[in-house]
C-alpha cells in the first residue's frame, strides 16, 4: 500500500457549547473550552492520498492539485475563523473530532474526481499534544 | 515486535518526461520541472521477534550500515536522476521515491523483515509504503 500526505495550518476560533443544554452544564462538559468567548489553536491538517500512482507523472494526486482543494474546500473556510460561525458547524459543535469529519466530507469528493486514488485520512492536530484521525469506513 | 530507524539525505532533482517537450514538462510539473532540492528524512519500520540470545529484531549497528550502504551513499548529496540509475524512466516524486527505497531495502534486508517506510520530502509531504510492496 503506498499513501502521501500532505500538511497544511489554519489558525482559528472555536467555542464548544451545545444548544441545548445550560450554561452549567455546558461548563461542566466542555470545561474551559466552552467559553463563551471563544479560544483558538494553530490547528495542523493533514490529508492522506491512497492509489495508483499515475504512470506518467508518478504521483498518486498532483500536489498543486490537491493544495487547491484543500485551499478552496478547507483553508479559505476555516483560516483565521470562528469555526462555529460556518454552516458546517451549525448541527455540530466545532470539537476536533467533528472538524476532522467535516473536513474529510469537503474534501473526499474533489480528491476522488482529482486522481486516480481516494482520500484515506484526515488527522487534524488540535495541538502538540493532541490529534485527531478520521478515516471513512471502506 | 516493531522497530523504526530514520536516516536523512539531501538530494536535487528534477521532474522530467524525456518524452515530452521542456514546454509539455513545464505544463505537466510546474516548478517540479525545474532542478531544485529537498531535504528527506526516511523512516523504516522493520517487524520480528527478537533473536532469544542478543534480545534484538536486528543489530541497530547492522541496520545503520545497511542503511548508510543501500540508500544514504547512493541518494545523499547526489542528484536523482543525473547520479542514479533509477529514474530514467520514471520522475521522482515522492512516492516513487519511496517505493524505490521500498525495493531496495526489502531486497537488502533478510524476507518479511522490512513492514514499512516513511519518506518525508521536506516538513509539509510524507508518503508511507507498508508491505506488501507496491509493484514498480
Amino acid at each position: 500500500m503506498i499513501a502521501v500526505t500532505r500538511r497544511y495550518q489554519f489558525p482559528a476560533a472555536h467555542v464548544l457549547r451545545h444548544p441545548a443544554l445550560s450554561d452549567d452544564e455546558n461548563e461542566r462538559l466542555y470545561g474551559k473550552c466552552a467559553n463563551p468567548n471563544g479560544h483558538g489553536h494553530d490547528y495542523g491538517l493533514e490529508v492522506t492520498v491512497t492509489g495508483e500512482r499515475d504512470p506518467k507523472a508518478g504521483w498518486i494526486v498532483a500536489p498543486d492539485a490537491l493544495d487547491a482543494i484543500v485551499r478552496e474546500r478547507v483553508l479559505d473556510r476555516f483560516d483565521h475563523r470562528l469555526l462555529n460561525e460556518d454552516a458546517l458547524f451549525r448541527a455540530h459543535v466545532p470539537t476536533a473530532e467533528n472538524i476532522a469529519i467535516a473536513i474529510h466530507r469537503e474534501l473526499s469528493d474533489s480528491v476522488a474526481a482529482a486522481c486516480a486514488g481516494r482520500l484515506l485520512r484526515v488527522r487534524v492536530v488540535e495541538t502538540p499534544r493532541n490529534h485527531f484521525d478520521y478515516e471513512e469506513s471502506a | 515486535m516493531r522497530i523504526t530507524r530514520a536516516v536523512e539525505f539531501s538530494s536535487s532533482l528534477r521532474y522530467q518526461r524525456p518524452e515530452l517537450s521542456e514546454a509539455e514538462n513545464r505544463r505537466l510539473f510546474g516548478r517540479a520541472a525545474h532542478s531544485h532540492g529537498h531535504n528527506y528524512r526516511l523512516e523504516v519500520t522493520l517487524v520480528g521477534e527478537p533473536d532469544p540470545v542478543s534480545g534484538m529484531v536486528l543489530d541497530l549497528k547492522e541496520l545503520k550500515e545497511l542503511l548508510e550502504r543501500e540508500i544514504v551513499a547512493r541518494f545523499d548529496h547526489k542528484d536523482l536522476v543525473a547520479d542514479t540509475p533509477f529514474f530514467e524512466k520514471e520522475v521522482p516524486t515522492p512516492e516513487n521515491l519511496a517505493a524505490l527505497v521500498f525495493r531496495l531495502l526489502e531486497a537488502a534486508l533478510p524476507a518479511g523483515m522490512l513492514a514499512a517506510v516513511r519518506l518525508h520530502q521536506g516538513a509539509d509531504c510524507f508518503v508511507d509504503v507498508t508491505a506488501p510492496e507496491p509493484t514498480a
